[in-house]
């Protein structure tokens, strides 16, 4: 790490101010990934070994004498890329509850970031180290959008594989070659995608991250209200009034672009979900999750305009953390 | 001798009080000031401002920084302790030192390790399992490792015992304090640092109604025992304060001529808290 930190005081700075980050949420950013994974594991692993037993009981023994070997040999190509897909599907799976996951981690450790230091009053500590509040409120950003979700995906994909091998292996008990099972799924291409997505990952959840710490740094008392209670009140006027009708808008519009990015962008997947042209490529597969089409989105306004109003909600964060003055 | 902190015209506004007036005051290198006070008088105000954690009017120079712009750098020559306890409670003995170890230039581990030596603390050890005095331990242990030009310390040993205390301003005194590094120190115990301060700035409403170095307190202050029959000679010199001890009265003169004071019965030097019962006399009222 020396080579990489160097001498370079920003660098260093950074560093060890991410590490503290690190120190502080431990819980979050690491354990509540690994926990989800293995418990995920676990239940898949009770459910096998479930439906081993109640098949056995009652005698059904599919596949024992080769029939299901016999069945994979007479599919075709297409009926071959579905068993791919279904593997695929198994080890996203195993990602999506540890990303759902994340996605709260990451959501409260941006409401906490900063006022937590301020209700104990540790801030009069950090504050008294030579550390000024933008290094400080950009290594709260960074923990967010790159610690966390780095080591949520790293969590996932061993936790895909592991899912990937236990099906497989289950399978192979009922006579059906693990290896020519294991080359129709696509692990790497699932990994590459997961790994590609986390730069994508932090663009979109900017304006929600932003909007959380800015809360987070201003709020006197519960971030929380006041996170949820702003957007949500202000879409509601918007639909009363129909404010949205001057710009030849619908409500949804606000609701969509404004409340929901806010507060939801956070969430891992959020812009597949938002992005709704991306998720229906038009095809029946897995398609939409491969990078090639996910960075679709670096084409869409939404997602700059996102990083920009994100950036500005940081600049305001810092500002708060500067100027506050109740620890 | 050069000034450390210089503040002229220094002002700050909360919506409906004002906690600093106006203020005008030095402080020079090698020096421990006590900044003393009543509740609310401004004093962690003014020590806001020096450490750059407020905003205010009026011009301050701390060590050549405007502390509202220039905090980072400020922090690198600057040392803090507030009231009380305030490291994060999650943090372990063994991550604190690490951290400060990278982020502050001036930081010394071996001093750090060293005094931690003297303590019970251990490197696995979390803040929150320990108590408010060991807490302040490594706080200091901390800040003393750290080669600082300016110390300010805000009611450092609030709500610790006598032995805590003692052995606080103990360590300060003969582990760190020297002829280049700068003290500020505001605290209600005062006869506990009376002996340790240089200097004494007293600051009530906002305003410094005092600021003097303990040598001129002897010079300037006088207490007088005086017996009953000599009481009304010793009030016609007009003493700041007066009160009984056993049938004697006690009487607390401000720059009054000590050959007529010495014809009226013992001179003795004032403490600091009597004179500062008798300087802040009615603020509560």
């Amino acid at each position: 790490m020396n080579t990489l930190v160097g001498n370079n005081p920003l660098g260093r700075n950074m560093y060890w101010l991410v590490k503290r980050e690190f120190w502080e949420h431990r819980g979050g950013f690491l354990w509540a990934p690994l926990i989800t994974g293995a418990v995920f594991l676990v239940l898949n692993l009770m459910g096998i070994v479930t439906a081993e037993v109640v098949g056995a009981r009652h005698g059904i023994h599919f596949g024992a004498s080769g029939q299901m070997q016999h069945v994979i040999s007479q599919m075709d190509a297409g009926d071959m890329s579905h068993v791919g897909m279904a593997l695929d599907i198994a080890m996203y799976s195993s990602m999506a509850l540890i990303f759902v996951v994340m996605g709260f981690v990451v959501f409260f450790y941006c409401l906490g970031a900063i006022y937590d230091e301020r209700r104990d009053r540790s801030i009069l500590f950090w504050k008294s180290l030579p550390l000024s509040d933008s290094q400080t409120v950009l290594s709260k950003v960074a923990s967010a959008t790159l610690v966390a979700p780095i080591i949520a995906t790293l969590a996932g994909i061993a936790a895909g594989i592991l899912q990937l091998l236990m099906v497989a292996v289950t399978l192979s008990f009922h006579g059906v070659n693990v290896w020519q099972l294991l080359l129709l799924a696509h692990p790497l291409r699932v990994m590459l995608n997961m790994i590609g997505h986390i730069p994508l990952y932090l663009l979109w959840a900017l304006p929600s991250v932003g909007w959380l710490m800015v809360c987070s740094a201003w709020a006197r008392t519960k971030p929380f209200l006041w996170a949820i209670a702003l957007p949500v009140a202000t879409g509601l006027l918007v639909t009363w009034f129909g404010i949205m009708g001057l710009f030849n808008l619908s409500a949804g519009w606000f609701w969509q672009n404004i409340v929901a990015r806010a507060l939801f962008s956070a969430f891992p997947g959020a812009s597949l979900v938002a992005g709704d042209d991306l998720v229906h490529t038009g095809k029946d597969n897995l398609d939409f999750m491969n990078l090639s089409n996910t960075y679709h989105l670096l084409g869409s306004a939404n997602l700059w305009i996102g990083v920009l109003v994100g950036a500005g909600l940081i600049a305001a964060a810092i500002w708060f953390r500067r100027w506050r003055d109740d620890a | 001798m050069s000034a450390i902190v210089t503040a002229r015209n220094l002002s700050k506004r909360y919506k409906n009080t004002t906690a600093l007036d106006g203020v005008n005051f030095q402080i020079q290198s090698g020096r421990i000031v006590g900044l003393i006070g009543p509740n609310g008088a401004g004093k962690t105000t003014a020590l806001k401002a020096i450490l750059g954690l407020t905003s205010f009017e009026g011009e301050l120079n701390v060590l050549g920084f405007d502390p509202r712009t220039q905090r980072d750098k400020l922090m690198e020559q600057v040392c803090f302790i507030a009231d009380v306890a305030v490291l994060p409670r999650w943090i372990r003995v063994r991550e604190a030192i690490d951290f400060v170890a990278h982020v502050h230039p001036r930081f010394d581990r071996a001093k750090c390790e060293a005094f931690l030596k003297r303590t019970k603390l251990t490197p696995d050890q979390r803040v929150r399992q320990m108590s408010k005095g060991m807490i302040v331990q490594l706080h200091l242990a901390l800040v003393m490792a750290i080669d600082a030009r300016l110390l300010v310390l805000d009611e450092p040993t609030l709500g610790l015992d006598i032995l805590y205390r003692k052995q606080f301003y103990q360590s300060l005194l003969e582990d760190y304090f020297d002829e280049n590094k700068t003290i500020i120190v505001t605290t209600h115990q005062v006869e506990e640092i009376e002996h340790i301060l240089t200097d004494l700035m007293f600051i009530r409403d906002g305003k410094i109604v005092l600021d003097t170095d303990m040598d001129a307190v002897g010079d300037r202050f006088a207490e007088v025992m005086v017996s009953a029959d000599k009481a009304s000679a010793a009030r016609a010199l007009q003493p700041i304060d007066e009160r009984q001890v056993f049938g004697k009265s006690i009487f607390l003169f401000d720059g009054a001529d000590r050959m007529t004071l010495e014809g009226l019965g013992e001179i003795r030097r004032p403490s600091v808290s009597d004179l500062f019962v008798a300087t802040m006399k009615g603020t509560y009222a």
